[in-house]
């Protein structure tokens, strides 16, 4: 354990809306409640500020819409 | 490489129902092979018929896109011709085990080194909803109005009794655990079988009032558990996940080329 690893810090959500099917995958098991459907049932990351940064919605996106990119 | 590399963009968004597991299982493998750090080039992607084999039109491998449960069997002549090439042979649970079950058992007694998925959501997505041999008793299927009375298969028992050398099982909520089997399975040398729970919201879900895919997501997550867990024995119920058999044994190509050199010998 010489390092420490330091936790990846959020930069942006990338949704790719044309490829998004609004299945709500990643709404339902984002451990911080950050993203959300919008009107057009399409992905959104209404509370950016509360992301770690997991990933989870980015693997378990059947659409491969969904990229977390961080710092 | 970026997964994007392996992808054929030009074909996305692609054809799957919203929700559907099989989605969730082309993201694994793209992470799987990404982490392998393996080329485009050394990949044969082989699919039979059904929703999980067009799988194989979007990814940017060497693809062969064959028929109705004969995957395998194809898949069979492609790595006895090349042998250094990898070959993944993703499959649904109808093509594999009703239509395909034959080549399924006779690849794994052979121990050819192929990495056979079973993409299992229970049902015939592609043709209306039919049940299929992994639907299980009691299933609503449209063939099954009143609920089915067959059995299923338990893909794991039947991969390990026919011979394969290596046998997992995960699902599509426990995508990190399903992304590292397909590692394992693709550097396994051998017959490796990984099956993949997978929702098919569309026909399954909706007919056996299971809900959309985020519900059926969680069943697995509630149904599952890790191989050898207090909870199996707890509850016999609960579906195991993990790796089931891992060994070493003759690899099938191996074993041929000795044949072609005792052949050649005796000239």
């Amino acid at each position: 354990m010489a390092e420490v690893q330091t936790k990846p810090k959020l930069k942006e959500h990338r949704i790719n809306r044309a490829w998004c099917k609004g299945c709500g995958i990643c709404v339902a098991f984002c451990p911080k409640q950050v993203l959300e459907l919008d009107d057009q049932d399409k992905a959104v990351a209404v509370r950016p500020e509360d992301c770690i940064a997991c990933k989870l919605c980015e693997l378990r996106c059947p659409d491969l819409a969904i990229e977390i990119i961080t710092e | 490489m970026a997964i994007k590399d392996y992808i054929r963009e030009r074909f996305f968004p692609h054809m799957w129902c919203p929700g559907c597991g099989h989605g969730i299982v082309l993201n694994s493998l793209l992470r799987a092979v990404e982490e392998l750090g393996m080329s485009k080039n050394e990949i044969v992607m082989v699919s039979g018929i059904g929703c999980s084999s067009r799988i194989s039109g979007y990814l940017d491998f060497h693809t062969l896109h064959t028929i109705h449960g004969r995957a395998l069997a194809f898949a069979t002549g492609v790595k006895l011709s090349r042998p250094e090439l990898n070959l993944i042979v993703p499959m649904g649970d109808g093509d594999a085990l009703a239509i395909g079950g034959n080549h399924f058992i006779h690849a794994a007694r052979r121990n050819i080194d192929l990495t056979a998925i079973v993409m299992n959501n229970r049902i015939y997505g592609m043709t209306g909803g039919q049940f299929s041999p992994l639907s299980g008793c009691g299933v609503m299927a449209t063939t099954a109005p009143f609920a089915t009375v067959d059995q299923s298969f338990d893909v794991a028992e039947l991969a390990k009794a026919a011979g394969a050398t290596f046998v997992a099982r995960s699902t599509t909520y426990h995508v990190q655990q399903l992304t590292k089997l397909l590692r394992e399975a693709i550097l396994h040398e051998g017959f490796s079988v990984v099956e993949v729970l997978t929702q098919c919201p569309t026909y399954f879900g909706r007919r056996n009032k299971q809900g959309g895919a985020v519900e059926m997501m969680k069943w697995f997550k509630d149904n599952t558990t890790p191989v050898g867990s207090k909870a199996k024995q707890e509850n016999p119920a609960l579906i195991e996940r993990g790796i089931f058999v891992q060994k070493e044994m003759p690899e099938y190509c191996k074993a041929y080329d000795q044949v072609i050199e005792r052949a050649q010998k005796g000239k």
